[in-house]
């Protein structure tokens, strides 16, 4: 047990690393919260879509010498936008065409980055995250980002509830369902182009989607697997990062790989009968 | 209360719902019949605005949208959601309030009240997921109760309820009416809806008959219908 502390306090000794967890429990927090509605909604395909459109804003914003997040930023909130019309207008076709424009904006992200400054450090932190490198600048916006969603999701909680359980049923009882659906896309673009500096534009759709698919096995209630994965996804990354810095494993891969491993476990408790 | 004015609906230029007029009055039960695909649901999703219609014209009088509870059909939900029945039926009070809505005590009450009048107590911390088709309808049907200040708009309300809990909830909706609701109800069971409604609108893309139920069934409509249905 002591091990344990010391093994945390000298994690926790680090200025660097303080600041990473401090982002990256606030990014995971909201990931979860969003993925739970995504995930419900089948819109899981719209995150991974985005990371990739990130990462092709992020490419050709360094390959101009432009600042990087303020680029992309507005970028992504419009593909945001863009993909979630596209979904909404045809479950089929729409998956396609998110799979056509993400493949796409990483097609054209690589190769802008072999044209001009070619496959460097910078390049490879975007792609699979670099926790540990987060700026001053990095760590303002991603907690002004982290706050303003979880203070626009508790707000909204009922009424996201509602239009996730049933759109036409909250349509009907005139609530623009559409605006909902806009603002839970624009704020995952947030979560996305923040989160992707720490966990790589590869796998920061995992942060989204693995706890809320965690929580659904076992619990029943809509209230119970939101906090579920809520409490999961700051879990996991805190274990992810211990990892990562205890056998200096990547931070954003090992993160994702405790995910798995609890999801491989809620599963087998799901299976066993265990349900709350 | 609602009026439909030569209301169209197209589903990429074929029409399902063709030049249908006819109104609904405070205090009204409609029941509306017709075959399988005769555009009665596209039709109240119209009226419910879901559906922009393709010519016509529909007008609310002294009715806003949160004052509609509406049962829809269970094929748009996803069958594995993790939500509890009592989240679900309380879900009926989000369009009253602004885009932050909190529930009140009221509120609560009334979810409660509703789950207790269909009979679902004993699941109401279950989840919606692990309900028979049934039991979904009876939550749905409490969320449309709880929604309802003016109107509900049910969408064949009985389909999957055994014949004990359907007469039930036509005693429900009786009740409502009582309580000076109004009721537009798509139905395939023909002898309830001239049983329980006061007006039926017989649709097959056009509208075949709108009117008292005593005189429908004194109509051409009804013989085919009721012919149909009994071959």
């Amino acid at each position: 047990m002591a091990d344990i502390f010391a093994f945390f306090a000298e994690l926790l000794s680090y200025d660097f690393i303080v600041r990473a967890m401090a982002v990256g429990i606030l990014v995971a927090l909201c990931a979860a919260l969003l993925g739970v509605t995504l995930v419900l909604k089948r819109y899981s395909m719209i995150g991974d879509g985005l990371s990739h459109v990130g990462f092709g804003a992020l490419a050709v914003a360094m390959s101009l010498n432009l600042a990087p997040l303020e680029i992309s930023i507005p970028v992504v909130l419009f593909s945001a936008f863009m993909l979630l019309r596209i979904s909404e207008n045809s479950r089929i076709k729409g998956d396609a065409a998110i799979a056509l424009i993400s493949s796409s904006a990483l097609a054209i992200g690589v190769i802008v980055v072999s044209m001009t400054t070619g496959m460097n450090a910078d390049v490879c932190n975007y792609m699979f995250g670099a926790i540990l490198a987060l700026s001053r600048s990095d760590v303002y916006l991603s907690v002004a980002v982290a706050v303003a969603v979880l203070i626009l999701y508790v707000l909204s909680y009922n009424r996201i509830f509602a239009v996730t359980f049933d759109e036409d049923f909250a349509r009907a009882g005139g609530t623009d369902a559409s605006r909902y659906n806009m603002l839970i896309a624009g704020l995952t673009a947030m979560v996305i182009v923040v989160g992707m500096r720490m966990m790589g534009a590869m796998l920061i759709s995992s942060l989204i989607i693995f706890p809320a698919l965690t929580a659904m096995r076992v619990f029943a209630s809509f209230r119970s697997v939101v906090i579920c994965s809520a409490v999961l996804s700051v879990l996991c990354f805190i274990i992810g990062m211990a990892v990562s810095f205890g056998i200096s494993t990547p931070a954003g891969a090992s993160i994702v790989v405790a995910n798995l491993a609890a999801f491989v476990l809620f599963s087998a408790a799901g299976k066993a009968g265990l349900k709350f | 209360m609602i009026r439909c004015q030569g209301v169209s609906v197209s589903y990429d230029g074929k029409a399902a719902v063709e030049d249908v007029s006819f109104e609904v009055e405070a205090g009204d039960c409609v029941c509306v019949v017709g075959e399988n695909g005769s555009g009665k649901s596209s039709l109240m999703k119209c009226m419910l605005g879901l559906l922009k219609p393709s010519a016509g014209e529909i007008s609310f009088d002294g009715l806003k949208r949160s004052e509609i509870g509406y049962l829809p059909q269970q094929a748009g939900i996803r069958n594995d959601f993790p939500a509890s029945v009592y989240e679900v039926v309380l879900s009926g009070c989000s369009g009253r309030y602004g885009p932050f809505a909190f529930y009140r005590k009221e509120d609560k009450a009334r979810a409660v009240m509703n789950i207790e009048r269909l009979g679902i107590a004993p699941l109401r911390r279950k989840s919606y997921r692990d309900l028979s088709g049934g039991q979904r309808q009876r939550v749905l049907l409490a969320r449309a109760l709880v929604a309802a200040d003016k109107l509900l708009m049910l969408d064949e309300p009985v389909t999957g309820l055994d014949p004990m809990i359907a007469s039930d909830m036509y005693a429900i909706l009786e009740s409502e009416r009582r309580a000076g609701k109004t009721v537009v109800m798509i139905s395939h069971d023909l002898k309830s809806a001239i049983l329980y409604g006061n007006k039926i609108l017989h649709l097959r893309k056009k509208a075949q008959f709108f009117g008292p139920s005593s005189e429908y069934v004194n109509s051409d409509p009804y013989r085919r219908l009721n012919g149909a249905s009994n071959d």
